[in-house]
């Protein structure tokens, strides 16, 4: 084959829309995707529904969902830091997403079908990223799209204003299937793997028939042999992710705190080519530092956890650190920015680990989790389950067990709980300057921090833990683009044939915060922009 | 047990691991949810969060088995949560054919089709092929040659062969022997997938809805995709070679009926000539078979292998096997019933109708018993839920 006109790195949703409408527009396409084909697809294989900008209800949405609000909840989401013109061409472009997914033989599930939650601003792919990945690769093969898997791009060669050459890597059988044959790729999966170096898992030990045995490994007996050639194609979309899969970077970024961090994505998202582009001069936007995190299962595996690892019962329990102090007050956020907002806070916890601590009561009432939660019949039991001194968690526990009585009583049951001076003294006040006279005359010290009701007392046996991390989900940095996706320079120059789409660029748009549905929606839209742009300057 | 693990052709399956499997897998089908507009299992394991055997059972054949939630699972082997819906529930089903059946010693036949691999089940299936042939060789040992080789060209010539009371008789036994145990193997499935759940009324509305569910094939649609019937392409080809294969079983039931009316009420005898509504019924209802028993082969055969339960393969191709013999010896009747062969086809003809009759409660077939009560349950229960939420305004 002659070599192509336009090289797609990456096959998330941003590439793969990418290649298929410069393909449609004409040109030769190579998309090259680092990940084995089973693990093709990035985070997007992760993601369920998008947002768009809609002005009817339809079978997809009840209601309609028009461009103002659109841009009112991306400023409000973002402190109006996203740049205007991007947003607008963003907002305006959403309209057309589902008919173009649905074009390319992309399944949306329809509110009549199955239970969905309530969403009246975003659509849902039937069966989710994965479904919606399959179907845009058999769309671009059919329209003549070579693909590679098992292929890095990387060492862009930038000369003036153009990118004269990029190189490609890949293993030898960069066919259908089999392991990914990319060194780094691999091996941070590898390293990840091993967990050895992320403290407090080790101490988390499972009932052996409910752990998750891992699948068998792939064969190793093909060690793959790499191939690495130079590329100079007319024009480049780059759409390879962000940079949650690279520890390295990130500890450079964030600090050794992110040792406890669990990435819920693609190991294949290790920023490479955005750390190499920046060092050539292209221009940032976003903030290395600023991650988007959500509350994992710390039991989760190192990468590709996905959907399903998410803590969600805050709200029915209290939450403890690894010394067994409370932190934050658990009733306080019920929107949908609540998960993003204790992944935030136990990034900041000592070891980057929290307890989610509930009752029997609670523990029937918090929503389903993918492992068991640790169980004790009593308090000792599951502190020394967790590794935690026991005297402190007690501590906590009978301070907010006696605060969620006299605030949200409802105990009458046994009233004499009620009263705080049967406790013994030392279990009921973390401090002195705490301790005030409540009307009734009952000694009551306000719960520090405060707990945002309904809550009630824990204390029901058994006693149950889930033990949490935070959960990376994606980076907010990222390069620079123009209203055509083009790449730029940090002098403000556009480089002619660079086009960057999805996750690498999206913090243009939304360098902090986030909506729900926002990033398939960025793929999407700045996918197929990227793919017509390339196309269009291939043909001069 | 992952369900990445291959299970050895031939090995036995455990059961209890094979439930445990699928409590750990629809446990993560629960917090996802992202395949629940494929089909109403999903939806249905949500409201079974800790689901027990018969709930299990509901489950697995509420399951149609079109592979989506397999090709669209991030977590699918050889991811380390191995989420492999269709297979574990197909194992599921399997395991349930053999655990409800009456009489209890049918699930060792019923066994024998999961592990066609082992040698001693291998030969009890040998013998039961033979078993079909037996009224061949009867007929063999007691016909004098001549009549055997007699072309069958006028009215009668069938009952000089088998007379007509006899065939008429081993016709109803052994298909009311069918139909009884799987009957009684039908309700025990039926009291297990309740046991637990609210009651359901049941109406002739509800049940003519399941009728109509069933005809058509409402869940089979995959959400508007249709099936993944090999390794990606969502199509529409598996549900119509199944919806035919049922319309060429129907035709040829519907040939028998009109041919006994034919018989009884208008005392017109067989055979009857190639134009005539039962040869044609049953010649259509047999080349529908046939064409549609090959194309679903085929399909299979291009079907990711990673989504099938290897060990329902010996079942499958044994119920292939027996429709496959049923239909060509009857279409080898019809075509050379003029001839001397007309005594043996017709012999053999019988042999394998009778035999699967007798075997049909330890076949796959029974699968569509099942599969209706788990939709009719469905649709009760969704009924209930409607007139409830109507109720309360
Ligand atoms: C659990 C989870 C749930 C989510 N749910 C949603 C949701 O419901 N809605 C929503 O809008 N967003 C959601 N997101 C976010 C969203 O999925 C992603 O931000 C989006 O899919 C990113 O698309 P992308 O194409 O830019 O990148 P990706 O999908 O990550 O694709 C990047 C691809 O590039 C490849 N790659 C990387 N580097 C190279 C290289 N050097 N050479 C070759 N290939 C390379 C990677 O293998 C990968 O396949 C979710 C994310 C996660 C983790
Ligand atoms: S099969 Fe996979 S994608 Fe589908 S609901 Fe289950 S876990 Fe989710
Ligand atoms: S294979 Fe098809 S019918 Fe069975 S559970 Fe999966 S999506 Fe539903």
């Amino acid at each position: 084959m002659k070599g192509p006109q336009v090289l797609v790195v990456g096959g998330g949703i941003a590439g793969l829309c990418a290649a298929i409408s410069a393909r449609r527009a004409g040109a030769r396409v190579l998309l090259v995707e680092s990940a084995p084909r089973w693990r093709r697809g990035g985070n997007s294989r992760h993601g369920r529904n998008f947002r768009f900008c809609h002005d009817q209800p339809s079978a997809l949405v009840p209601e309609r969902y028009q461009a103002d609000e659109f841009t009112e909840d991306l400023a409000r989401a973002t402190a109006g830091t996203g740049d205007a013109a991007l947003t607008r061409l963003l907002i305006e472009r959403s309209r057309a997403a589902p008919r173009w997914l649905l074009d390319s033989g992309v399944a949306l599930q329809e509110r009549n079908r199955g239970t969905l939650p309530f969403s009246r601003k975003t659509a849902f792919l039937l069966g989710g990223g994965q479904a919606m990945v399959n179907a845009l690769y058999a769309q671009a093969e059919r329209l003549g799209v070579d693909v590679r898997y098992g292929c890095v791009a990387n060492r862009p060669c930038l000369r003036g204003n153009r990118l004269a050459s990029i190189e490609l890597r890949s293993s030898s059988q960069s066919g259908t299937s089999g392991q990914s044959g990319q060194s780094s790729a691999s091996g941070l999966t590898g390293q990840a793997a091993e967990s050895g170096g992320v403290p407090g898992r080790s101490s988390l030990e499972l009932p052996q028939e409910l752990v998750l045995e891992p699948a068998p490994e792939h064969p190793p007996e093909q060690a793959p042999k790499l191939t690495s050639e130079t590329l100079t194609p007319d024009a480049v979309v780059l759409a390879c992710g962000g940079a949650q899969g690279n520890p390295d970077w990130l500890r450079q970024h964030c600090g050794e705190r992110v040792e406890g961090f669990i990435n819920r994505g693609t190991p294949e998202a290790h920023g490479k080519l955005l750390i190499e582009l920046l060092a050539a001069g292209a221009q940032a936007v976003g903030d290395p530092s600023r991650l988007y995190l959500v509350a994992v299962d710390a039991r989760s595996p190192p990468a590709d956890g996905g959907i399903v690892t998410r803590i969600r019962g805050m709200p029915q329990g209290m939450v403890v650190d690894r010394d067994g102090l409370r932190r934050h007050d658990e009733g306080a956020d019920r929107g949908s920015t609540r998960y993003a907002r204790w992944g935030q806070r136990l990034a900041d916890y000592p070891g980057q680990i929290g307890y989610l601590l509930l009752d029997a009561a609670a523990l029937r009432e918090v929503p389903a989790a993918l492992y068991p939660p640790l169980v004790a019949p009593d308090l000792q039991g599951l502190a020394r389950q967790i590794g935690m001194d026991a005297a402190e968690l007690e501590r906590t526990w009978l301070t907010y067990n006696a605060a969620m009585r006299s605030s949200f009583g409802d105990d009458s049951l046994r009233p004499d709980l009620h009263s705080h001076l049967e406790l013994p003294p030392h279990s009921v006040f973390p401090t002195d300057s705490h301790r005030d006279l409540h009307p009734d005359g009952s000694t009551h010290a306000p719960l520090d921090p405060p707990r945002t009701g309904p809550a009630r007392a824990l204390d029901t046996p058994p006693f149950a833990a889930y033990p949490m991390r935070p959960g990376l989900t994606f980076t907010y940095h990222g390069l620079a683009v123009d209203a055509r996706a083009r790449v730029q320079l940090s002098s403000g120059e556009p480089i002619a044939n660079l086009f960057a789409a999805g996750t690498l660029m999206a913090p243009n748009l939304c360098p902090q915060g986030y909506l729900s549905g926002l990033m398939l929606t960025i793929g999407q839209v700045f996918g197929v922009l990227a793919g017509e742009e390339a196309a269009r300057h291939v043909r001069g | 047990m992952s369900a990445a693990e291959p299970v050895v052709e031939g090995a036995a399956v455990d059961a209890s691991a094979a439930a445990t499997e699928a409590q750990r897998i629809l446990a993560i089908c629960n917090i996802c949810g992202y395949c629940n507009g494929f089909c109403p299992v999903f939806d249905a394991a949500r409201e079974r969060p800790a689901p027990h055997r018969g709930d299990l059972s509901y489950l697995a054949h509420l399951c149609h088995a079109c592979r989506n939630c397999l090709e669209s699972c991030q977590y699918a082997p050889p991811h380390a949560f191995g989420v492999n819906v269709p297979r574990t529930l197909e194992r599921l089903r399997w395991l349930d054919y053999a655990d409800y059946v009456w009489p209890k010693p049918l699930a060792r036949l019923m066994r024998a089709g999961m592990v066609l691999g082992s040698k001693a089940d291998f030969a009890l299936f040998l013998k039961l092929f033979l078993a079909m042939i037996v009224p061949l060789l009867m007929g063999f040992w007691w016909l004098p040659w001549s009549q055997l080789t007699q072309p069958a060209l006028g009215p009668g010539g069938f009952y000089r062969i088998v007379p007509f009371p006899l065939m008429v008789c081993l016709g109803v036994a052994t298909l009311g022997w069918a139909l009884l145990s799987i009957g009684v193997s039908l309700v025990r499935f039926w009291r297990a997938i309740g046991g637990g759940r609210p009651a359901v009324r049941l109406t002739w509305s509800g049940l003519s809805a399941v009728l109509w569910d069933l005809a058509s094939l409402r869940h089979l649609d995959g959400g508007g995709a249709g099936c993944t019937d090999s390794h990606s392409p969502l199509a529409p080809a598996r549900r119509w070679l199944h919806q035919l294969l049922v319309l060429g079983f129907l035709c040829c039931f519907a040939a028998t009926v009109v041919a006994a009316f034919w018989h009884h009420v208008l005392e017109r005898v067989a055979p009857y000539p190639i134009g005539s509504l039962p040869v044609v019924l049953g010649l259509v209802g047999g080349l529908l078979m046939l064409a549609s028993a090959l194309g679903l082969w085929w399909l299979r055969r291009r079907t990711n292998p990673l989504a099938l339960a290897p060990e329902r393969k010996g079942g499958e191709i044994s119920a292939t096997l027996w429709l496959l013999a049923v239909v060509l010896s009857g279409l080898a009747l019809l075509v050379w019933r003029g001839t001397s062969a007309m005594g043996l086809l017709l012999l053999a003809h019988l042999g394998f109708v009778y035999g699967f009759f007798l075997l049909l409660p330890a076949s796959k077939f029974v699968h569509a018993g099942y599969r209706l009560l788990a939709v009719l349950r469905l649709r009760l229960e969704q009924r209930n839920i409607d007139a409830d939420t109507s109720r309360r305004g």
